[in-house]
């Protein structure tokens, strides 16, 4: 009996945590194609960029918890395949390693660009601890960074380059920022947010090339303009790496196809994290999610399978994303909503944005308004009918809304 | 460095030694304290980092941020000395804090 968890990122150790925690006895090897102990990446654009923690700070557990708790960690090293019917997994030194469950936590990888000079050097992403340093090593007082890409890893760079006193100039090829992952209020939102801290738009923009000899020295758009500059960082998505999964014959669907509990087509095999394709019973779809939330909760569903322990509950999706001073906490997913209820003023940078399907929240998009949030979560999994009246005016308590 | 004592539920008393300027939070987690999970890992996001800080302490440590203490109401078990300990830094006039974890982190509503 043992479990490999394949992946050393915050999904791959907190399976292990959680194995622990349930009382699991047996080995358990995590391994991982980082060098560095599993640590924490949504600081990595924050706190980290702006050189407010070190690297002590992003570990998850010191190596001590790994040895006290005999969890084997093979760093610097990746699976080369699976093998399901001897159950082992074989590593790129050629060692091979058994067992009796396996965890599949890869995560995803930044989505390259691939017009002519996306290859030259200063040309960057921010995935790991090595993007991160690279990058902050470019933010330098005065530097042109130009960010392709203006979802939360384009926009939380920006805002930590912009304190670093980098200038910034964002391009994104939709007609507004976090397109895909936020409502047209909260894009403009924070579209003026940023304006007002110096970043330039340029929307409605694709780079069709990159300029340079060896360094990229600027960036060519569609209309033939080139917004020159020392450093660009691409943020345009991220890939699920399934191809372990794939390789195998384990169903994959843009992911790996998981159920509720974590488990893959395979009974012995889990996966868990960003590389997942989930089902989401509140919403009646499957999704592939991108958060640290939803890494731990599968984790824990991971864990419980293989131990045989009490099913943990069912969570509500949730994110957050720091800029500047605005807290932004996001619970629920807002699938076909009909209405948006504004609570609080926009003005005032402290509001919520409750989506609406008839008179049930299915999701809330906070800033600086955690009361909102928290609540707001506890409705979406209620699935509470609420006086929309009440809600839109901040002045009623947010306990009085409920219908 | 600051000792800092976590009591669990049970009357588990775990001492550790935290270094000045990181939180109560990351001390329970580095040291694998159990009783706080620190699902956001600090940054005031989830309030799963409760703790009730003992009586002969809570002037030491102060009063939590508005955002804190809107963060606290969905916590559970919360008493009048609680706080999120991913908001307590340690320091040298925290040099001996006890702190008291919750039986769950599991948010109220």
């Amino acid at each position: 009996m043992s479990v490999v968890i394949v992946g050393g990122g915050h999904g791959g150790a907190s399976v292990a945590m959680e194995l622990r925690r349930n009382g699991y006895s047996e080995p358990i090897t995590i391994v991982g194609d980082e060098a560095v102990l599993p640590y924490q990446r949504p600081p990595l654009s924050k706190a980290w960029l702006k050189g407010e923690v070190d690297e002590s700070g992003l570990t998850l557990r010191p190596l001590q918890w790994y040895v006290a708790n005999n969890v084997t960690l093979r760093l610097g090293t990746r699976v080369q395949s699976i093998d399901r019917d001897r159950r082992c997994v074989t590593l790129a030194d050629g060692a091979t390693l058994q067992f009796s469950s396996l965890v599949i936590a890869t995560g995803a990888r930044a989505r390259c660009l691939t017009m002519p000079g996306a290859n030259l050097d200063g040309i960057l992403m921010l995935r790991t601890m090595l993007d991160a340093d690279r990058l902050k090593q470019s933010m330098r007082a005065g530097a042109n960074i130009v960010i392709v890409g203006g979802g939360y890893v384009g926009l939380e760079t920006a805002a930590s380059a912009r304190a670093l006193g980098a200038n910034v100039t964002v391009v994104e090829r939709e007609a507004r920022v976090l397109a895909r992952v936020a409502c047209m209020p909260l894009s403009k939102f924070f579209t003026e947010v940023h304006v007002s801290h110096a970043v330039t738009f340029e929307l409605n923009a694709s780079v069709v090339r990159f300029v340079g000899d060896t360094h990229v020295r600027g960036i060519e758009l569609a209309d033939g303009r080139i917004l020159s500059c020392d450093a660009a960082v691409v943020g345009v998505g991220a890939i699920p790496n399934d191809e372990l999964a794939q390789a195998c014959g384990i169903a994959c669907a843009d992911g790996i196809v998981v159920d509720a509990h974590a488990r893959t087509s395979d009974p012995h095999v889990f996966a868990i994290g960003d590389v997942t394709r989930r089902p989401l019973e509140r919403y009646d779809r499957q999704v592939r999610l991108e958060s640290v939330p939803n890494a731990l909760e599968q984790a824990k569903h991971a864990a419980a399978a293989i131990c045989g322990t009490a099913v943990p509950p069912a969570e509500v999706p949730w994110f957050w994303s720091d800029q500047y001073d605005l807290k932004l906490q996001i619970a629920g997913l807002a699938f076909d909503c009909q209405e948006i209820v504004v609570r609080g003023d926009m003005a005032t940078r402290k509001f919520s944005l409750f989506h609406l399907k008839g008179d049930v929240v299915e999701a809330v998009e906070a800033v600086n308004a955690p009361v909102d949030f928290m609540f707001g979560k506890g409705l979406i999994a209620r699935r509470l009918p609420i006086v929309k009246e009440k809600l839109a005016d901040a002045a009623v308590p947010i306990r009085e809304t409920l219908a | 460095m600051p000792k800092i004592t976590y009591v669990s539920h049970d009357g588990v008393r775990r001492t550790i030694d935290l270094k000045e300027g990181l939180s109560v939070m990351e001390g329970a987690i580095h040291n694998s304290v159990p009783g706080i999970d620190a699902e956001c890992g600090g940054a005031c996001a989830c309030a799963t980092c409760h703790v009730l800080v003992d009586r002969e302490w809570t002037d030491k440590v102060g009063p939590p941020s508005d955002m804190e203490r809107n963060m606290l109401q969905f916590a559970s078990e919360v008493g009048p000395t609680s706080r999120l300990s991913c908001q307590i830094r340690a320091t040298k006039e925290l040099d001996g804090l006890v702190v008291h974890t919750p039986t769950s982190q599991q948010s109220a509503f």
